[in-house]
């Protein structure tokens, strides 16, 4: 597969206050491929939001080396292509929202490209109607649920036509019906747009639709894996701060109990067939 | 301490043409001592309702009695309630302001006037209940702290100034696995050793299923359902139809009942739904 983003010993330091000094990332490595679904989990504090506005530009890298398609960020006159190429969706989408009307929100990155007036009313309508908010389109984003502000937010990157979407920790303030819709239709950007989606996450059962996820600790990544891979492991998991799935989580009880089911089995579906057997 | 509240209606952007009702007719009481989740989908008006049993929100119209004190009442000493009604909001960065732990903590307790040692006492007190160390994190900056330990620390401050009843605020939002099972270890702890009152907002159903006794729903603006958190649980469909979820460990059961298992009608837990499912598999090989 070929490299979309390749980040080779980047380290991050913050400065807070005089002298004080936060080590964020410590030589991290990782490269992310064209279509897939990566996930980044770990602990509060474990570097994962600055490694993600590496991707984009956001952060330019004090050591090391972030490309883009080939693109270095610490080159000035990458930084427009690499934004294009890569997008970035918020936690809080009111940090992201600068519209008052949804279709003009949406319309703020093509127009920023300088594309021509009817390519951004096909680009609006496609990101509306990939996402099923077209009802929302006239709609003021103040009024909007959260869930479907956040939506919106995915439109607006998704309009600028991104190779990839970042997306840190998007669901993580909304309530569970809204978390399931934005989780779906990252899911389908994936599988259908063939978007690359990097999404940042605490709730393992999210984890679990991704293709590999990434464990970070410290600034540092630890582990790289399938979810599956990484989940058979319960005890390395819990020594980072995280947790299993619930099917995983259930399974580890019943083995408990003396059943022999396999330990490798991460969604509901795999967990129901194999109960099924045993009956 | 008890909170009632009768026939509350709230509007925002009251008298205006862009007036937005977002409380119809609450009527509900809190007992002393209770554990309570309320929930409902987003601007369901959870954090308006219970921004009301701290008296930051006076009714518009019907009436909220803390401690049989009337919030709308012109004697009524709403500092005095405050102080008995500890609000932690959802966002830790709305509530520490102060440079260091330590001060933040002690913000409260100095507000009500207690001696520089009463403070000290109960800034160091407040820090153990949240399992903050005092020498460690008592001079840390503010900004220094993870997202688990902000919270902790918000949660602390409000406790240094003795409530009797404590409004939690979907404090777990945006916490990892392992900060959001210490903090509600913390508010286990708190329920069970100090009695107090506790009214738990939250969007995580797995959360709510295995920490409060009862449920309260909310739905545009009004209670849909209250209840024991078992007796809510097992009407499933009421709760999908408003936009809620059931907890993922109830789904994985309802797909094996559809598959033959005979389980009991809810199972809240993980350690629940092990036990019925090993019963299960049991007696079928005895009936084998």
């Amino acid at each position: 597969m070929n490299k979309l983003i390749e980040v080779a010993d980047l380290s991050y330091t913050y400065r807070i206050g005089s002298g004080n000094e936060v080590k964020a990332l410590k030589g991290v490595n990782l490269n992310v491929f064209k279509g897939e679904f990566i996930t980044i989990t770990g602990q509060n504090g474990s570097g994962k939001s600055t490694l993600a506005r590496h991707f984009n530009g956001l952060l330019i890298p004090k050591s090391g080396t972030v490309l883009v398609n080939g693109l270095s960020s610490a080159v000035k006159k990458n930084i427009p292509a690499i934004r294009k190429t890569v997008g970035m969706v918020f936690q809080n989408p009111d940090n992201q929202l600068v519209s008052s009307i949804v279709e003009e929100d949406i319309a703020f990155g093509p127009e920023n490209l300088g594309l021509p007036a009817a390519l951004i009313r096909k680009r609006v309508d496609w990101a509306l109607h990939t996402l099923n908010i077209e009802p929302l389109r006239r709609e003021s984003p103040m009024d909007l649920s959260e869930g479907q502000k956040q939506l919106v937010a995915i439109a607006g990157v998704l309009a600028m036509k991104p190779e990839c979407i970042v997306l840190d920790e998007p669901t993580s303030h909304l309530d569970p019906r809204s978390r399931r819709e934005v989780i779906e239709n990252i899911v389908r950007l994936n599988s259908e747009e063939k978007i690359t989606i990097i999404l940042l996450t605490h709730f393992m059962n999210e984890v679990v639709y991704s293709n590999r996820m990434c464990i970070m600790d410290c600034g540092e990544i630890k582990l790289v894996g399938s979810p599956r891979e990484l989940f058979a492991n319960p005890d390395v998991i819990k020594n980072m701060g995280l947790d299993l799935p619930i099917a995983a989580s259930l399974t580890a009880e019943l083995n408990s109990r003396g059943l022999s089911l396999p330990g490798n089995i991460i969604s509901a579906e795999e967990l129901v067939e194999q109960l099924c057997l045993l009956k | 301490m008890s909170i009632e509240v009768k026939n509350l209606c709230y509007s925002y952007k009251r008298g205006t043409p862009f007036e937005k009702k977002v409380l119809h007719e609450i009527s509900m009481s809190v007992e002393d001592g209770e554990f309570l989740g309320l929930i409902g989908p987003t601007q369901a008006g959870k954090t308006t309702l219970a921004q009301h049993f701290n008296a930051l929100m006076l009714p518009q119209s019907g009436k909220v009695l803390i401690d049989n004190c009337n919030t709308c009442l012109k004697n009524a000493d709403l500092p005095g309630l405050r102080q008995k009604v500890g609000y932690v909001f959802q966002n830790p960065d709305y509530q520490l302001f102060a440079p260091t732990v330590g001060e933040d903590i002690a913000f409260g307790p100095k507000n009500q006037g207690l001696s520089g040692s009463e403070v000290e006492n109960r800034v160091i007190e407040a820090m153990a209940q949240v399992g903050l160390d005092y020498e460690t994190f008592r001079n840390r900056d503010i900004y220094a702290l993870s997202g688990g330990q902000k919270r902790r620390a918000a949660v602390a401050g409000v406790l240094a100034c003795h409530p009797r009843i404590l409004i939690l605020d979907d404090i777990t939002a945006g916490l990892d696995p392992r900060g959001r099972e210490e903090i509600l270890e913390v508010v286990k702890k708190l329920h069970q050793q100090s009695m107090i009152t506790i009214i738990f907002i939250s969007n995580s159903m797995e959360t709510v299923a295995r920490l409060v006794n009862r449920l309260v729903v909310m739905n545009k603006g009004r209670i849909v359902m209250d209840g024991s958190t078992r007796d809510i649980f097992i009407r499933s469909d009421k709760l999908l139809e408003i936009g809620l979820e059931i907890p993922d460990i109830m789904h994985i059961a309802n797909r094996l009942r559809e598959r033959g298992f005979d389980l009991p009608p809810t199972l809240l837990t993980i350690t629940e739904t092990a036990n019925s499912i090993t019963d299960c598999l049991a007696k079928r090989q005895v009936s084998d």
